[in-house]
């Protein structure tokens, strides 16, 4: 078992929004979350990957304030806080968008971006002011909706993640957490939503992706986060990164069959670092 | 946003995938387009009630004689009270199968109160209304803090609220409400005269118009599509007319009651209630996605307990209504097929057994549609037994049309 842990040199992009220290988790004889520790910055979209059963549904759920931590400290804009609840992360700027995004297909963009927000007009809704702000956010995000006044139920599936990543902007969070964004999508709507997380690292917000997916890890993170078996296992920047040392250290071993692969095309040529290229 | 220039797009309208709705006949294609995906509304019903006007009156012209329509208005109101609260429960997709027998026991106890106590009128109305209001209250504990179906605890009611009827009847079965009372003076003789039906009128088509113009000047200040002028003159006379001519023609017999005036009124103010506070979106929303709603911040409980008590106090007012027009209370009252017809109606109005989808007009046209097959079938002098299996057929068909129109839009992504 080579863990391959690297001391990254972090860039200093901005001030440090959201620190974890030493978050343990423990569910029943299950220790979920073992002094996991994680750093975001404004203008900054760090990627959590790891195995299923890693841990990173647990520390999202923990920042979310689904979960409260056993142990460890969460500090937001450099003073420790205590995320009592999802409403009370809201309150704090953490936004997060699930993954099956909790839209309500009846309801038109305006509806479903306002929900729970609603702008009031005495007591009525201000549908007038809540579209014009709606065209501004997704205006923001470049998003490629047609009409805010459909329902939801007609967009494609990039769109409603365009709404549901829109939606969490509306409380002008600090924090934008992901989770799987891309997991459902095709290509030409993943690229869709690699450009929005891109558009929010430029609006100066701290985003938390979490993935699966390496190429969409690899193309718009600045760093990269592995959890294995509840523990940081490593941290690279992404430029340093490759997907072997990533696999490897997902996984836990450097002896694994897309490593060996890699070894093989790369063989004769020699150099492991070569292999990134040519996927 | 205001200086934009003129040819340049509004905000809403920059996507040039978006269809331009521009000349009328932009309008029309718009909505044949909108049918075929399934996104029918209240068209079907429309369609329907018109059909079945014109076959009963080709079979018995005085089925559409001002008498007739009077009556007609006067019978719908008090059931389409009850189908409002049903319309409220099927947007969340539940269901209220008690409105017939809770209509019946609150009604009764209205006329226990009144004829054999001697309470005041207004008193034991507001009584019967405010015993509605708690049942609902116990169904939305029953709902949201026990978790039971709420097709089982209203079918429990169902019974319930009957033995509940003849506990309160007592040994008397039938009590008759004086004639010269207010109740049933206000459900079957109190009309407005023609100038107050003309000014009704008058002031519907002036906030209708008002509000719309109102909205093209917010829209366009906020730099959005404002909705087509020429649409809402057209709207406006066109409501103006009809309304008009409506008024004129039920004027020949005795005009408009009270009663179907407090029941477009209730109509009116839920359906301002749902599209356009937030209590209103939040029942659309729950009724689409609970756990969205949940989500987002919205106190699902409260808005399923404000639902069920808003539907047991709309149905305890309804049997109130219908006691004042029989000018009685018997073991038989909301027993029989209030039940039926209040859901019926809703359904048949258009409102989606699915939740979600639907508006307070369904209550009124669906009441509308089983009132005319009532009265048509009764003119023709068909027995009931013809007149239930054509209201179950009639149900059966409104059912499969949105059956069918939801796979549509399920297929051309309407939701």
């Amino acid at each position: 078992m080579s863990v391959t842990y690297n001391e990254v040199a972090v860039r200093d992009t901005g001030e440090v929004v959201l620190s974890l220290t030493g978050i343990n988790k423990r569910f029943g004889a299950v220790q979920a979350l073992t002094d996991v520790d994680l750093t975001v910055r404004a203008g900054e979209v760090v990627a959590l990957v790891g195995d299923n059963g890693a841990g990173k549904s647990t520390l999202v759920k923990t920042i979310a304030g689904v979960y409260q931590p056993d142990a460890g400290v969460i500090e937001f804009a450099g003073s420790p806080v205590t995320v009592a609840g999802p409403a009370g992360a809201q309150h704090l700027g953490i936004a997060t968008v699930f993954q099956d995004l909790a839209l309500c297909d009846n309801l038109d963009v305006v509806a479903n971006l306002f929900l729970g927000k609603e702008h009031s007009l005495g007591p009525l809704m201000n549908e007038v002011t809540m579209e014009r702000e709606a065209w501004r956010l997704l205006r923001s995000l470049s998003a490629k909706i047609p009409s805010v006044r459909i329902p939801v139920a007609g967009l494609s599936g990039g769109q409603r993640q365009t709404v549901a990543i829109a939606r969490s902007l509306v409380g002008n969070p600090k924090v934008v957490m992901l989770d799987e964004p891309t997991a459902a999508l095709g290509v030409a709507q993943t690229a869709e939503v690699l450009n929005l997380v891109e558009r929010l690292r430029e609006q100066g917000l701290a985003v938390i992706l979490i993935s699966h997916n390496m190429a969409d890890v690899q193309a718009v993170s600045d760093r990269i986060v592995v959890l294995r078996l509840g523990r940081n296992a490593a941290e690279f920047t992404t430029e340093e990164a490759t997907t072997d040392q990533l696999v490897a250290a997902i996984t836990g071993a450097s002896d694994n069959v897309v490593a060996q692969r890699a070894a093989r095309r790369a063989g004769p040529a020699g150099h492991p670092g070569h292999s990134e290229g040519e996927q | 946003m205001t200086d934009q220039l003129t040819n340049q797009p509004a905000v809403d309208a920059a996507d040039e995938r978006l269809v331009r709705v521009v000349s009328p006949g932009d309008y029309l294609r718009q909505l044949a387009g909108r049918l075929r995906g399934g996104d029918l509304g209240m068209l079907p019903v429309i369609f329907g009630l018109v059909a079945i006007c014109a076959f009963f009156y080709s079979q018995e012209p005085t089925f559409l004689s001002s008498r007739s329509l009077v009556t007609m208005t006067l019978y719908a109101a008090p059931l389409g009270v009850i189908a409002l609260g049903i319309v409220l429960v099927l947007l969340l997709g539940e269901i209220d199968l008690s409105v017939g027998t809770v209509s019946g026991f609150t009604s009764a106890t209205t006329a226990v109160m009144f004829v054999s106590h001697g309470q005041p009128l207004a008193l034991s109305v507001l009584a019967a209304i405010a015993l509605g209001a708690l049942i609902g209250a116990g169904y939305a504990v029953l709902f949201v803090w026990v978790g039971v179906p709420s097709f089982v605890f209203t079918l429990a009611g169902l019974l319930a609220f009957e033995g509940a009827l003849y506990w309160v009847l007592g040994d008397q079965g039938t009590i008759n409400l004086p004639r010269d009372s207010g109740l049933p003076e206000f459900t079957r003789q109190k009309f407005l005269s023609d100038g107050q039906g003309y000014a009704l009128v008058a002031v519907v088509v002036a906030v209708y118009v008002g509000s719309r113009l109102w909205t093209i000047r917010q829209k366009r200040a906020a730099g959005l599509t404002p909705p087509n002028l020429l649409g809402v003159i057209v709207k406006g006379a066109a409501l103006a007319i009809g309304l008009g001519w409506l008024t004129y023609y039920l004027g020949i017999d005795r005009g408009w009651g009270y009663l179907p005036v407090l029941f477009a009124g209730l109509v009116v103010l839920m359906d301002l209630l749902l599209r356009r506070t937030r209590w209103g979106r939040y029942v659309y929303a729950v009724g689409g996605n609970e756990e969205a709603a949940r989500r987002a911040g919205i106190r699902v409980g409260l808005v399923y307990g404000s639902v069920f008590v808003l539907c047991s106090t709309f149905a305890a007012l309804g049997g109130v209504l219908v006691a004042g027009q029989l000018t009685t209370v018997s073991q038989s009252s909301g027993t029989t097929d209030t039940n039926l017809t209040a859901i019926a109606a809703a359904v048949i109005g258009g409102t989606s057994l699915f939740g979600g989808r639907g508006s307070a007009y369904s209550a009124l046209l669906g009441i509308l549609v089983l009132q005319a097959i009532r009265t048509g079938l009764n003119l023709m002098n068909v027995d009931s037994d013809v007149r239930l299996i054509v209201t179950g057929a009639v149900l059966l068909l409104a059912v499969a049309i949105d059956s069918v129109a939801r796979r549509a839009r399920s297929s051309s992504g309407r939701g």
